[in-house]
């Protein structure tokens, strides 16, 4: 999957996260997380492995998460990526 | 350092004063440690005159306040008080240094304070916070000691003498200037005044600051002229709308009804949903739906109830309006319909905190609770219960009467949603032990109802009534499966605060979050 625009998706409510997505030359992922202590490492795995399902190897992910559980995360992602490529 | 018998590593002297270990609900006696009543010395006053002294930089010279003392205020405005804010500039304004606090609890709008213990104004707490103050200490960004205490368990401290209060300042929204004084009338009107008088009868020195002077006498009097030193006049006391803190509505969300249907089935399980029932809820929307439920249910039945109990809020008012209860035992007003009952009904009773929760004495309120509702901020699988700090480590809350309340009361009921922001609310070790577990009886989350051991045929009606009990390191082990492990918060061995048992003795501490 070729990320051709910027796309998003999400709210910042709580238990919720919004994922910015755009193109760039390499691929870069910044994760921001009112959990980033207790729960970063499994966001990034998650995050990893949804970039890697879609064939994402460029682009800029940028995720504003507010406690969302994996499901979410995947979806918004997923939603993001939809729009990014199209 | 010693252990205490939950596992917790307690300093044996923190901030120059000795401290036992916690080890069970029971173990302090007060008449094998022979604690007395605190006792001030005999004063005389053949004078009838006023005892107005000015505003409050006249009655802080006037009351003797000096370097190294401790003064107290009460939180009955909650986050709408100005007292304590306007009374820390004027001790700064007079070049007083090395204050303690032993106010009955402190708000988000005390945050102003924040300066003056960094200028070393003041140097302690003797008394839990909410919100700026705590946090920044627990981040290891602001130094003062800090002793939590339950509202049972600061009437305790005071009255034993533990924590001695040279001067109270209280605000006293309905005043004569011989100092009697009320909370129900005037433009501060709070209420109840349940944390002032117990500083009103033990302070050695007790202020009534005033908004509202009134001809004399101020009646019906809260506290009266006979223990009243001293009376200033201040523009305001502060904003009585701004004690509401949280939500006066019952909740619309669907896990929260749910949780609430889930605690109502509790309560009429537990057998003691008839004539004579005795409850406490604190407010929020989960805990006003709970009372919805109790509501309906006693009016179906026709139950007539004995008292409704803690801070009282608008809800409980109109159950004893309605004649559903024979009277309230109110410490504290959460909201303006309290304050206006409280003032014209004598079945809504004004209760010192002492009264309702001290456990040194011959029989507090919270004793004759059937159930009680009280919240989290974690649970434990031992059904031990954090409300002080959050998953973060950082010290937000203060007790108020949790443990008191969860000791007192038959049933015990503590509702929370499984999973807060991805954070499992149902954890392997709580951060920070308010409450022991073995107070505890009934953990309820939409997930399910862990009922403790100590209650064995509530766990056969429950299960009877085909209500979802779980065990409870079932219950965590399904939210693990949703959340994912949390990554244990690190600490320093920097132990900057105390989590005091209402028995005086350490449940827990407050250390540094790593950076």
């Amino acid at each position: 999957m070729k990320i051709v625009k910027k796309g998003m998706a999400g709210t910042m409510q709580s238990s919720d996260l919004m994922v910015f997505v755009e193109p760039a030359d390499s691929l870069q992922v910044e994760i921001e997380s009112t959990v980033i202590r207790q729960f970063g490492h499994l966001i990034r795995v998650k995050v990893d492995e949804v970039l890697a399902r879609n064939g994402v190897s460029a682009g800029l992910i940028r995720l504003t998460d507010r406690g969302a559980l994996d499901y979410a995360i995947e979806a918004r992602i997923e939603t993001a990526l939809q729009r990014a490529s199209a | 350092m010693a252990r205490n018998s939950l596992g917790r590593e307690i300093p044996e002297i923190f901030n120059g004063k000795r401290y036992i270990p916690y080890r069970d609900p029971h173990a302090i006696e007060p008449e094998t440690f022979h604690f007395q009543r605190a006792s001030r010395v005999l004063k005389r006053n053949y004078s009838g005159s006023s005892k107005v002294v000015g505003g409050l930089r006249e009655a802080i010279v006037a009351s003797g306040l000096k370097d190294g003392m401790t003064i107290s205020t009460h939180h009955h405005l909650r986050n709408g008080d100005r007292l304590l804010n306007d009374l820390v500039r004027e001790i700064d304004a007079l070049g007083i240094r090395d204050i303690k606090i032993a106010s009955s609890s402190i708000h988000i709008v005390h945050a102003e304070l924040i300066p003056y213990i960094r200028k070393g104004v003041i140097t302690a707490l003797e008394c839990g916070v909410n919100g700026p103050i705590g946090e920044q200490i627990s981040k290891g960004e602001l130094t003062c000691p800090i002793v939590v205490r339950s509202h049972g368990g600061r009437a305790r401290s005071v009255i034993s003498g533990e924590v001695p209060i040279d001067v109270a300042f209280l605000a006293a929204p309905c005043c004569d200037e011989y100092g009697n004084f009320n909370g129900f009338y005037g433009p501060s009107a709070c209420g109840s005044l349940g944390y002032a008088l117990v500083d009103a009868q033990y302070a050695r020195k007790v202020v009534a600051v005033t908004d509202h002077l009134v001809p004399y006498p101020a009646l019906p009097f809260s506290v009266a002229q006979n223990i009243v030193d001293i009376v200033a006049t201040v523009d305001s006391l502060g904003d009585p709308r701004k004690i509401v803190s949280s939500t006066t509505q019952l909740t619309k969300d669907p896990m929260g009804l749910l949780i609430a249907k889930y605690a109502a089935t509790v309560i009429d399980s537990s057998g003691y949903l008839k004539n004579g029932f005795s409850f406490q809820t604190g407010t929020g929307g989960i805990s006003l739906a709970v009372a919805g439920h109790v509501r309906d249910m006693m009016r179906a039945r026709r139950i007539k109830g004995s008292f409704g109990c803690g801070g009282i809020t608008g809800f409980f008012v109109d159950m004893l309006d309605e004649g559903l209860f024979e009277g309230l035992f109110d410490v504290q007003c959460f909201d303006l319909k309290a304050v206006e009952s409280i003032g014209r009904n004598r079945k809504h009773q004004e209760m010192s905190a002492g009264l309702y929760a001290n456990p040194f004495n011959m029989g507090a309120v919270v004793n004759r609770l059937d159930c009680a509702i009280l919240s989290a901020t974690e649970i434990d699988v031992d059904f031990n219960v954090n409300v002080n700090t959050e998953s973060s480590g950082l010290l937000l809350h203060n007790t108020g009467g949790h443990c008191d309340v969860a000791k007192g009361a038959k049933v015990s009921i503590i509702v929370c949603p499984s999973i807060r922001g991805r954070l499992p609310m149902v954890r392997d070790e709580v951060t920070t032990i308010t409450t022991p577990g073995e107070t505890v009886g009934v953990v309820v989350t939409e997930r399910g109802i862990a009922v403790n051991d100590h209650l064995p045929e509530l766990k056969a009606e429950l299960i009877r009534r085909r209500a979802p009990v779980k065990d409870i390191h079932d219950l965590r082990d399904e939210i693990y499966a949703a959340t994912g492990a949390p990554k244990p918060v690190e600490f320093t061995d920097e132990v900057v605060g105390l989590i005091e048992y209402l028995d005086g003795t350490i449940i827990d501490t407050v250390r540094t979050v790593r950076a």
